[in-house]
């Protein structure tokens, strides 16, 4: 159910004050779990599927899934961040493999660039 | 300038309120809500004057949030050259069957509308063009984006304008000063504190409210936020100037639209992008039933409901057509979605669909508030204030001037942003200190009620009070369920549940900082129900069927209702009373063509 955080690549983006995908999440669902160090979903019935936190991930330790309810198992659909492209890549349950590729920013002026505010 | 990063989830558990720390800024202009509206009244009032301290509430992180945070596919509206303003207000006025609407509000918009899209580009969002380099018009007024980015290119303006950003504040109420708005306060859902802002104006722009009523895909699934509209915004903003005597206009003109079945995504993307024909289960062209009120080109509210008419008629399921696609234009789609709402290709590639060979099934969605859409929202002057002083609204918070989007939420957030700095230079009079104070002991009291109950309390939990609004509202106010018909008698019905679950907020139990937060939500979400019911109640006509639809009242009743319905909440005993304001019609024409 989305999202679903691979365990064995996450690392809770140690040393960091907050970890990508709790920054990233507008419904405020992901936390690292004190415990096991590892990111978790408080509640996967409020995920909106939006993929923010997929994106965000450094490490590609998180996958989204479409509840079983609606969608079979199991497909995937995997963001690629580049600095002004974004690559999807998608599996279906078939196992036929898309990519999508294209331009997500303009080349805009430097002050743009460097207008990361953070 | 400054964005203020949360830190990771403290667990805190307050034995008394003294234990919670209240955290106080100065300000001059509040904005509540950093979305498309929130990020362009910031970078407006920071450009008019820049010795402006311009302060953002962010209920998220403004980065990935609100109705944006997944991107965007195009802008609906961006007039194209030999068009006027007053041209892109006859196609809304009927695309709304010919209204009524804010003509006011949506002339001075739509002079604003182009520039902001402008900025967009300039900022750095892709705005598709051909190869002489125009801009690429998907219908008559809309134009494809790669928007994947358009909500951190928002936000990276904001910030780099100068505003400051408190994220993951969530507001909870505002601050008043005899009858006018001098601040607002949020619950830091990361670090527990109780956040007040102290302002010399504000501007809400929390977007709409879904979640009010149930989807048809929470059923039985484990996905009970899988609906088209951002399910994080619950229509707070509303909750909070509704509270304080504010009025709202038009809530009964709810935004449903037709989505594709099972994973509500947007339809418009195939059917007006790819121009893929609705088609019921016997291959019928869906729409040329609808020839007399312009087929393909029918009011919104007609493309709506024209799927859910042939469920009702035995003739579905019905599907946007996509067939005879072509690979390049199916590849084209399926690039708008990823850009919009990636993970309908995930859920089609869930379903092994080739749309090539399987049409894409469409049905109606559950009903939203949305006055960026549709008009439900504040009633605004056309410096877009309120009528609560220094309260100010934008996107899709104002309402009576449906099909903004997001470029018309833009060009609103620059205009309240100067309506808010002219409010300012007025001069304001020092607000009464002790009545501040004593405003923001008792709403920190309320606000943090549910976690000083603790999760061990045999009370309520949000999510059970949440569900139980959502049924209601579905069954009694008109939902997807009942085909969005309601009637006198269940509306009364409605009525009383809420009255009552207003009556059980004293048993909401909250676990953590997020559990508080939903507890807050869910007692907004109820208060915003508690209008839409008045105001579905107080048109007794049919004018928009499936956006708003009496079964008691079936047709259209111009002599008493071709106005606006109005609703105002007593701030001191809580009475709802609904009115009527009359419409004017400011562009001429005939009201129902473009």
């Amino acid at each position: 159910m989305p999202p679903r955080i691979l365990t064995e690549k996450c690392n809770g983006c140690e040393g960091l004050p907050e970890s990508r995908c709790e920054e990233a999440c507008p419904g405020n669902l992901m936390v690292v779990d004190a415990a096991t160090g590892k990111a978790r979903c408080r509640c996967t019935r409020d995920c909106w599927d939006c993929m923010s936190c997929t994106k965000a991930c450094p490490r590609a330790a998180i996958e989204t899934r479409i509840p079983y309810q609606l969608g079979y198992h199991k497909a995937s659909l995997r963001p690629i961040m580049g600095k002004d492209h974004i690559t999807w890549k998608c599996v279906d349950i078939h196992g036929v493999e898309t990519t999508y590729k294209y331009r997500n920013r303009l080349a805009a002026a430097p002050a743009i660039r460097t207008g990361k505010g953070v | 300038m400054a964005n203020r990063k949360a830190s990771r989830a403290v667990d805190i558990a307050p034995r008394s309120l003294a234990e919670v720390r209240t955290e106080t800024v100065e300000c001059d202009l509040l904005i509540i809500g950093g979305g498309n509206a929130g990020c362009f009244v910031a970078t407006e009032a920071k450009r008019l004057d820049p010795s402006l301290r311009v302060v953002i509430m962010e209920k998220a992180e403004i980065m990935r949030s609100g109705a944006c945070s997944a991107g965007m596919d195009a802008l609906n509206t961006y007039i194209p050259e030999g068009k006027t303003p007053e041209d892109l207000v006859r196609w809304s006025r009927a695309q709304v069957g010919g209204g009524p609407l804010r003509e006011d509000l949506a002339l001075s918009n739509a002079e604003e509308l182009n520039e902001a899209i402008d900025d967009l580009e300039r900022w750095g969002l892709p705005i598709l063009r051909d190869a002489d380099g125009k801009i690429r018009y998907r219908g008559k007024w809309d134009i494809s984006i790669h928007g994947e980015q358009l909500k951190p290119i928002m936000a990276e303006k904001a910030i780099e304008a100068g505003a400051e950003v408190y994220n993951r504040v969530a507001g909870t109420g505002l601050l008043m000063d005899g009858g006018r708005c001098v601040g607002a306060t949020g619950l830091g859902v990361r670090d527990g504190a109780f956040h007040v802002f102290r302002a010399k104006s504000v501007v809400v722009s929390t977007g709409g409210a879904g979640t009010l009523y149930k989807s048809y895909t929470a059923d039985s699934t484990d996905s009970g936020a899988q609906i088209w509209m951002c399910p994080y915004c619950v229509g707070s903003g509303y909750a909070m100037g509704f509270r304080q005597g504010a009025e709202l206009s038009s809530l009964e003109q709810r935004w449903v639209a037709t989505r594709t079945k099972d994973f509500c995504g947007p339809v418009d993307t195939i059917s007006v992008g790819y121009k893929a024909p609705i088609i019921n289960c016997k291959d019928e062209r869906v729409m040329s039933r609808y020839a007399h009120l312009g087929g393909d080109a029918a009011p919104r509210f007609i493309r709506a409901n024209a799927p859910m008419e042939e469920w009702l008629a035995g003739r579905g399921p019905c599907y946007c057509d996509t067939r005879n696609m072509a690979p390049e234009l199916v590849q084209a789609m399926m690039t708008d979605y990823l850009n919009e709402r990636p993970s309908f290709v995930l859920f089609l590639a869930s379903r092994g669909q080739d749309v090539t060979k399987e049409a894409i099934e469409i049905y109606g969605s559950d009903p939203y508030i949305m006055g960026g859409h549709t008009m439900g929202g504040f009633w605004v002057d056309m410096q877009r204030m309120t009528t609560v002083p220094g309260l100010f609204a934008a996107g899709e918070t104002a309402g009576g001037n449906p099909n903004k989007f997001v470029g018309g939420c833009a060009a609103e957030g620059k205009l309240a942003a100067r309506g808010a700095i002219a409010y300012m230079a007025a001069g304001l009079e020092k607000p009464d200190e002790a009545a501040v104070s004593a405003q923001v002991e008792s709403e920190k009291a309320r606000v943090f009620a549910p976690l000083l109950r603790g999760k061990d309390y045999d009370g309520v939990t949000p999510t059970e009070m949440k569900e139980r609004l959502q049924r209601l509202m579905d069954e009694y106010a008109g939902g997807s369920s009942q085909f969005y018909r309601t009637n006198e008698e269940r509306l009364d019905y409605a009525l009383r549940h809420i009255k009552m679950l207003q009556s059980q907020f004293a048993y909401l139990k909250a676990a953590d900082l997020h559990d508080l937060m939903q507890a807050n939500e869910t007692m907004d979400r109820v208060d915003v129900a508690e209008a839409v019911v008045h105001h579905l109640k107080a048109r007794r006509e049919t004018r928009w069927a499936g956006w708003q639809t009496r079964s008691d009242y079936p047709g259209r009743d111009d002599a008493n209702f071709d106005c606006f319905v109005e609703t105002r909440r007593d701030p001191v005993t809580g009475e709802v009373t609904a009115f009527t304001r009359p419409y004017e019609q400011l562009v001429p024409g005939d009201r129902f063509k473009a």
